[in-house]
């Protein structure tokens, strides 16, 4: 505080303090804590608020526990999320391992320009772009069809599909990021010596590289994990009649039903379990949480 | 590497001091070269290195020795040239089809492994059953002098231990050949003396060729069989370590293994061996180097000047004592002569002659033989000693 204090000087320091301020408390705290609240109690006709029947109860939550197609919905999108983050992996890992040790430093700012720009369009751009391309008489099948892969155009947009495609395309730079970091931070002699002492590449990378990127993977595949459960404009744009999204449920308690109330309790339903579910997975794989805020 | 599984088996129970089966292999290399753009790294060596030997590369950093190391441990291809070992062409032979051991200057052990998965990490890789694996590395671990340390995290051994850990991951995969690449650079003076004799008794113990990668002059001296001193990756001069300091075989040698005072002049008579050279501060009697020539220069080791008040009749210069240092073993002695240049006398400190006094005015003599008329082919780099 003393150092940035001296290093801007009381005014700008006082602003900067504030803004933040302003942003944690007005717009992120309140909020939630208002939705927190009201998450506590029934869906109420106007005139009935704050009346004897306004009372806190569980019942909102009750709600979802008491319904099987919302508790399905609830993890078919666990099982969904989780497949996106195992895709993400899939795809980040090799990538972000050549681009640490393989890439020769000079062509690794273009290479990560290339990696990012997609970045710099919004999420409702690019998830638009994904429907036009997998649409039945997109891009995707005139190009697959004119090159002979396929005879019929594949409907994309069935079941899960897109929206699989959609997310992984949409988070899986959130998966590289860590992961290029962590390997990045590995001395290069270690791969030498384990390749030196007779080990094929696979054995170095399950014994040496992996090992050593596991914090890297962990705090990716928990932001990838996150980020998609709880997205909704990827889940309902690429969506298809049989995909549902939990968010999707949220959304229709909150815009549809206007039954803020029940809304808000499934959108904490939704963190809270997550984040048991995250951490019993990290318990699963042995990753503390000091590792992953390292 | 087939007989690991066997040879395993029939060592089961081996202790401190037990000696491995003698599995060395002879390295040759013949016109080898590493270009790295229009950069010569290594500049057509060719040199053969005996099954069993001790052999050090020498150089000031930069000098190729390291690209060396690693050409021969595959990690890069020469640009052309020929690398043999144990008679066997090594074109195309990845690093882990080598029989070769590389310990890294950093030793690049791995730190979320236990002590003993380091050790047996080589036999895992070959398949080898976990009990045998972890019999293995505890033997191995005796013969590193470092038993009990087997459970231990990489983190909590010291330099030194850490060193032998190395030691004993590379000796477990039974290399021919180990390459070690400056591994004692980062210990301490006292470890470092150990470790000097460490290694050298384990070689000793385990017949495995040793390359040693250092720009320690000490090192080599004192661990090698043989030396090859190297510059601007090129080789200067491969000799038991004797002969290179004795016998520099020109003037980049003489400069860079050892202390030297350095006449330039000329050769005015020879032959037999011995030559007047002729400098600005009189003519002096010495040996012929093996490239004495035309631009040759006189070197002369500070633990040959000896100062004295008589003048000899040959190779005597008038000096004036103008500083002594004190090292701890022996004493330089720091003299101008009537040029202003600074000749340098060493003394042994055992009090077997009294030390003069700073501003005395003394004789520096020197026997013939022990002066060398040399030429230095290659510069010194800048810095670079």
């Amino acid at each position: 505080m003393n150092n940035l204090l001296r290093r801007y000087g009381t005014t700008l320091t006082v602003i900067v303090c504030l803004l933040t301020a302003f942003w944690l408390l007005v717009l992120v705290i309140l909020p939630n804590l208002y939705l927190f609240e009201n998450s506590f109690r029934p869906y109420l006709p106007v005139q009935d608020i704050g009346g004897p029947k306004d009372t806190y109860s569980f019942n909102n939550y009750m709600t979802f526990f008491s319904s099987p197609i919302h508790i399905s919905v609830f993890l078919w999108t666990i099982v969904f999320s989780s497949l996106v983050t195992f895709l993400c992996f899939v795809f980040a890992y090799p990538l972000a391992y050549y681009l640490s040790k393989k890439v020769s430093v000079k062509s690794l700012p273009t290479l990560f320009l290339v990696l990012t720009i997609p970045l710099w369009v919004s999420e409702i751009m690019r998830s638009f772009a994904w429907f036009i391309i997998l649409s039945l008489k997109g891009p995707l099948n005139i190009l697959l069809m004119s090159i002979d892969v396929i005879e019929k155009p594949i409907r994309w947009m069935t079941g899960f599909r897109s929206v699989m495609i959609g997310l992984v395309y949409t988070y899986v730079l959130f998966m590289l990021f860590p992961i290029y970091n962590a390997i990045q931070s590995l001395d290069t002699n270690q791969i030498e010596a384990a390749e030196d002492l007779g080990a094929p590449w696979w054995r170095t990378h399950w014994r040496v590289i992996l090992p050593h990127a596991k914090p890297g993977i962990a705090s990716g595949s928990v932001m990838v994990f996150m980020l998609s459960a709880g997205s909704i404009l990827v889940p309902s744009l690429l969506a298809s009649t049989n995909s549902r999204w939990f968010t999707e449920i949220i959304q229709q308690w909150i815009f549809e039903s206007l039954d803020w109330n029940t809304g808000s309790a499934y959108a904490f339903l939704l963190l809270i379990l997550c984040t048991i579910f995250v951490t019993l997975v990290m318990r699963v794989f042995r990753v503390k949480l000091s590792d992953i805020a390292k | 590497m087939p007989a690991v599984g066997a040879s395993l088996a029939n060592r089961r129970g081996m202790h401190r001091g037990a000696v491995p089966d003698p599995m060395s292999a002879s390295i040759e290399l013949e016109n080898v070269t590493a270009e790295f753009g229009s950069f010569r790294a290594v500049d057509n060596v060719s040199v053969t290195i005996e099954a069993g030997e001790f052999f050090s590369f020498l150089g000031p950093s930069g000098c190729g020795k390291t690209t060396i190391l690693r050409m021969v441990s595959g990690f890069i291809s020469p640009t052309s040239g020929t690398i043999r070992i144990g008679g066997k062409d090594m074109r195309d032979q990845r690093p882990n089809q080598r029989p070769t051991a590389l310990i890294f200057q950093n030793l690049a052990l791995f730190p979320l492994m236990p002590v003993w998965e380091n050790i047996a990490f080589g036999l895992e890789v070959r398949g080898v059953d976990k009990k045998i694996r972890r019999e293995r590395a505890e033997e191995l671990l005796a013969l590193v002098d470092l038993p009990n340390a087997a459970d231990k995290s990489v983190s909590q051994l010291s330099g030194g231990q850490k060193q032998r850990v190395a030691i004993a991951r590379a000796l477990a995969v039974e290399p021919s050949v180990m390459l070690l690449d400056e591994p004692l650079s980062a210990l301490d003076l006292k470890l470092r003396q150990h470790m000097r004799a460490e290694l050298r008794a384990i070689q000793k113990r385990t017949q495995v060729t040793f390359i040693y990668i250092t720009h320690d002059q000490g090192e080599a001296l004192a661990m090698s069989d043989r030396v090859a001193v190297m510059s601007h990756g090129k080789l200067q001069q491969v000799a038991p370590p004797r002969d290179i300091y004795d016998r520099p075989a020109n003037g980049f040698v003489a400069s860079f293994v050892g202390e030297n005072n350095v006449f330039a002049g000329e050769i005015a008579a020879s032959g037999n061996g011995q030559a007047d050279f002729r400098t600005p501060l009189g003519t002096f009697q010495a040996r012929l180097g093996p490239n004495a020539g035309a631009n040759s220069k006189l070197y002369l080791r500070p633990e040959h000047v000896r100062l004295s008040h008589e003048a000899a009749s040959a190779n005597s210069i008038p000096v004036e004592v103008t500083d002594i240092a004190f090292e701890g073993n022996f004493i330089s002695i720091l003299t101008q002569d009537a040029s202003g240049r600074t000749i340098v006398s060493e003394a042994r400190n055992d009090g077997s002659s009294p030390l003069p006094e700073k501003g005395a005015r003394l004789n520096a003599t020197f026997d013939p033989d022990h002066a060398v008329i040399l030429t230095d082919d290659v510069p010194l780099k800048a810095g670079a000693h």
